[in-house]
């Protein structure tokens, strides 16, 4: 991949015909959608429909389950994130993940951030750079007087800004997120709506969840997917535009009933 | 409480529930006890035979080598060479100073060998714990009847001269520090062996390994082989180590002239066939152990943009380590009672001198036990229950560390 961070595509990413397919199972059929550069994609849909399986698919994390595969392409700047010359751990490098459970490594909050910039070469001060990544993250104040405290010893909102802020230590280009909150009770939810407004102006946010009210505060665009055929089970994205449109105004009926809470 | 009313198409059926609770608790309750008791009843088994009363008989009466009433025990160490000098051929007296000279032993060094040599206690009966507590006044009866010169005493076989004495064949004087040695070297090429390979092994199969039919064959094969006899893979070692490798087993291809006509049943060659029979545990262990670190982790840690290698370094490894070291400890501990393979490789049963390199000739502690518990003398059962006490604390003592070794790596978070 170029690593020509200034490319002028509005678009960052983009998946093209992309089928998803465990095994011979075709979870996830002809998904076509964009992302746009410094705005909040959010995907949303029934439980078992698909998300994650797309959003994994996004920075090749779906490779780390036995017998994934896909068919069509998954566009980074322009470039197809599943050509053979690509590297997968790279992808992972420039296109972060934060999981639906806090997951921080069993090591000092500090290590946590101090790790993952050393395993990219970082030779800058370590010091810093953990602060920088903590204030991005908005844990900063919390946890300044414990930085060589587990990062297990933190609340689960906390452990999720952790990692947020292990994510964009390496300053990725685009940062997945899997249900980031849901594991969380509502204040902990707001500060991590509150921060993703904050991180969008420097990166291109993806983010998958159950919450429809989450999708409608924090996302500019939204996604919808929904199982394309029942007998098939395979999930697909039936409608994807403005979140203000799919909102108030959507096109396809199965959007309308499902935002408004009719069935789904 | 009220009844509850019954309602249609249910019955009241609490007490029937509660009663079969009962009855499997007790079941449980019991078989706990019984493994208790068989536990129990082993440990008592072998401190019954590791003390007792022992009464011996000097074959030549220390009072008749007095010296101007300076009894033996007392006289002076030139005293006692001379009394040795006087009383063995000159040969045996010769070949003693030529092992050790006599100027560089101690005294208490010189008498213990005109104990050995000279006064010569032979053992004429001993007794367990239990008879020697409950029957004392009996035995001391027998004891002046039939043997009245006999001296009785009330002996602990497990002494610190008895870890400390080499192997002889005198009860009275036998040690294990030759079978503790040859244990301890063996164990050390054991782990030096099947460690590295057993947790490389589980690493690979675990983390890179995919799953196809070659790897479910070679999975298999590893958990049949952890359920393979023992002397099985005696009889692979004593093909592979002591006769195919003999070269390397012996030393020979390292120049070594080999004294003591080895020929390969060396320490070398015990510790690596007892690493091969515990290396399939140490792989299913350690697989278990690294299959147990979670995958949220791993998750976290390729998707933070980390490699393979740097995700098993730095965070499965970690996780599962002390599950590794406790499967490790557990399968060294089987090795260290191992007796079949042993006999089958070839150690030695009757050697006096400790192992002084991988190439020496080697007795361990199970194979000195059977040893002396196949003797027909009580004496020597007396004996092995004792190397049996040694060789329970040496497990103890392992399983100690492992514990420990646990714990500390678990703190690192």
């Amino acid at each position: 991949m170029s690593t020509n961070n200034n490319s002028n595509h509005k678009y960052i990413m983009e998946a093209q015909d992309l089928d998803i397919f465990y095994g011979s199972f075709k979870a996830v059929t002809g998904v076509n959608m964009k992302v746009e550069r410094n705005r909040i994609t959010a995907i949303i849909g029934p439980s078992g429909c698909g998300k994650s399986t797309l959003l994994r698919a996004f920075n090749r994390m779906n490779e780390l389950y036995a017998g994934t595969s896909i068919k069509g392409q998954v566009m980074f700047d322009g470039e197809d994130i599943y050509a053979p010359q690509v590297d997968p751990v790279e992808v992972r490098y420039r296109i972060g993940m934060v999981f639906q459970k806090p997951n921080p490594f069993p090591k000092t909050i500090y290590e946590n951030i101090a790790w993952t910039a050393r395993i990219h070469g970082y030779k800058g001060k370590m010091d810093e750079l953990v602060e920088n990544s903590l204030r991005q993250a908005a844990l900063w104040e919390e946890v300044k007087d414990k930085l060589h405290q587990s990062g297990l010893s933190l609340s689960g909102g906390q452990q999720q800004r952790l990692c947020i802020a292990r994510a964009i230590s390496i300053k990725p280009e685009v940062i997945l997120m899997d249900e980031p909150a849901s594991a969380l009770d509502p204040i902990a939810t707001l500060k991590i709506e509150e921060l993703m407004q904050e991180l969008k102006k420097q990166y291109t946010i993806v983010i998958v969840t159950h919450n429809m009210q989450q999708a409608a505060r924090v996302s500019d665009y939204t996604a919808m997917m929904m199982l394309a055929d029942r007998q098939a089970r395979s999930g697909t994205v039936i409608e994807f535009d403005d979140t203000k449109i799919i909102f108030t105004k959507p096109k396809d009926k199965r959007t309308e009933d499902y935002v408004t809470g009719r069935f789904g | 409480m009220k009844e509850k009313v019954v309602v249609e198409g249910f019955e009241n059926n609490l007490g029937t529930r509660n009663r079969k609770g009962v009855l499997w608790y007790a079941l449980f309750q019991a078989s706990t006890i019984v493994g208790i008791i068989a536990l129990v009843a082993l440990m008592l088994n072998i401190i019954n035979g590791a003390f007792g009363y022992v009464a011996y008989e000097a074959k030549v009466d220390p009072d008749t080598l007095s010296i101007n009433g300076v009894a033996v025990q007392d006289q002076s160490k030139e005293q006692l060479v001379a009394l040795l000098q006087s009383k063995l051929s000159s040969g045996a007296f010769n070949k003693l100073n030529s092992d050790k000279p006599f100027e560089s032993r101690t005294r208490e060094e010189v008498y213990q060998v005109v104990i050995d040599r000279i006064i010569r206690p032979q053992i004429v009966g001993v007794w367990n714990l239990w008879p020697s507590l409950t029957q004392a006044t009996e035995i001391r009866a027998t004891v002046v009847k039939d043997h009245p010169k006999a001296e009785l005493d009330f002996v602990s076989w497990l002494t610190s001269g008895f870890v400390k004495r080499p192997q002889t064949s005198e009860p009275l004087t036998a040690g294990v520090r030759t079978a503790l040695f040859g244990s301890l070297w063996t164990i050390l090429f054991t782990i030096l062996l099947a460690f590295p390979i057993g947790v490389g092994a589980a690493i690979y199969l675990e983390e890179y390994a995919s799953d196809n039919w070659l790897n479910r064959i070679i999975q298999t094969n590893i958990n049949n082989l952890a359920g393979v006899p023992s002397i099985i893979y005696g009889i692979l070692g004593l093909a592979i180590f002591v006769r195919s490798l003999e070269p390397l087993t012996s030393g020979e291809i390292f120049g070594l002239v080999d004294p003591t006509t080895a020929n390969g049943r060396t320490v070398l060659s015990g510790g690596l066939t007892l690493g091969l029979l515990v290396l399939p545990l140490i792989i299913i262990n350690a697989q278990e152990a690294i299959r147990a670190v979670p995958r949220s982790l791993r998750n976290a840690s390729f998707g933070v943009g980390a490699t393979k290698w740097q995700t098993v370094w730095s965070h499965v490894l970690p996780n599962a380590i002390p599950g590794i070291l406790t499967g490790t400890i557990l399968a060294v501990s089987r090795a260290i009672g191992e007796t079949a393979p042993l006999i089958v490789v070839g150690a030695s049963t009757a050697i006096s001198f400790d192992p002084s390199s991988p190439f020496s000739k080697f007795t361990t502690l199970p194979m000195q036990i059977y040893q002396w518990t196949s003797r027909p003398q009580d004496e020597f059962r007396s004996l092995a229950a004792a190397a049996i006490l040694v060789l329970l604390m040496l497990l103890l003592s392992l399983n100690a560390i492992a514990v420990v070794l646990r714990n500390r790596f678990s703190r690192r978070f």
